[in-house]
């Protein structure tokens, strides 16, 4: 039986499908278990997944220039 | 569990046709691919560079370098990751220059140990603390909260330089795990690693930031 310990160092693993058959078993007989680590490990995927939705950054509107103007001169050179 | 959707891809067909246009010389079309895209190639080059001008522009380049390299782009990546390459590759040449260590590869940065703290677990292995709440709010509203993506953007900020880039590539950008390592240059094991560990920080910064307005 895995512990809580491993638990947390292996939710990475598991989530990315890097576990054996056998370990993921295991890591989801704990889970099914401890309600405690499901919740962590909940929680872990929901701070990977607030990632994936963080606004995309904007350029600042003087490096979005520059580039323009380079592309301007790049285009005369071909 | 399945990883994480990239917040704002670009459909493919989309860009083939923004790319023609591009090839024709068409400002328009640069002006959108660096809309879409530069902002993504800022934050990434960031997490390669401290430096903030040294970062924009070691972006102009990119996109120069990509200008000129535009022939040789089959598609078979998506152009976001094409452009990654290019900014990874001058970015990393860029520091190596400026005298920062980018060898990731020697895990050096990852840390040795656990990624969580042993002192919160019990001898047997259980945890100390229960784990309460926020397990199932919506990441999206997450990322709209004004709190909460400032305490994730600030705890982004503080990670390690590698564990940084990892955790920006896979769950801010959706790249497989195989593109991370070939940006990187890490093994599949190191690139876990870190982002494990940059996702037990960031999971420890929501957590105490809901522990905070208990």
């Amino acid at each position: 039986m895995l512990t809580c310990k491993q638990i947390a160092e292996l939710a990475t693993a598991y989530a990315e499908g890097q576990l054996d058959f056998a370990d993921r078993l295991r890591f989801q007989l704990h889970l099914g278990l401890c309600a405690n680590c499901r919740t962590w490990v909940r929680q872990l995927q929901v701070t990977a997944r607030t990632l994936g939705r963080l606004p995309e950054p904007e350029l600042p509107p003087a490096l979005e220039a520059e580039l323009l103007r380079r592309f301007e001169g790049w285009k005369a050179q071909r | 569990m399945s990883p994480p959707p990239p917040a704002a891809p670009a459909p493919v067909a989309d860009e083939s046709a923004l790319l023609a246009r591009l090839r024709a010389g068409e400002s328009a079309a640069f002006a959108e691919l660096v809309g879409r895209h530069g902002g993504a190639l800022l934050r990434l080059a960031t997490t390669f560079l401290k430096d903030r001008s040294v970062a924009e522009e070691v972006v102009q380049d990119t996109w120069l370098a990509a200008l000129d390299g535009l022939d040789a782009f089959e598609g078979r990546s998506s152009l976001r990751t094409w452009l990654f390459s290019i900014l990874a590759n001058r970015a990393r040449n860029r520091a190596v220059r400026e005298g920062r260590n980018v060898a990731w590869s020697a895990l050096g940065e990852a840390g040795e140990g656990p990624a969580v703290d042993p002192s919160r677990f019990r001898a047997d292995g259980h945890w100390l603390e229960t784990h309460a709440g926020w397990s199932e709010e919506d990441p999206e509203r997450l990322a709209a909260g004004a709190e909460t993506r400032a305490a994730i953007e600030a705890s982004i900020a503080a990670l390690p330089d590698a564990m940084r880039a990892v955790v920006t590539l896979r769950d801010i950008e959706g790249l497989e795990a195989e593109e991370i390592c070939n940006l990187l240059g890490l093994t599949l094991t190191n690139q876990r690693v870190l982002l494990h560990r940059a996702r037990c920080r960031l999971r420890q910064a929501l957590a105490d930031l809901r522990d905070g307005a208990r």
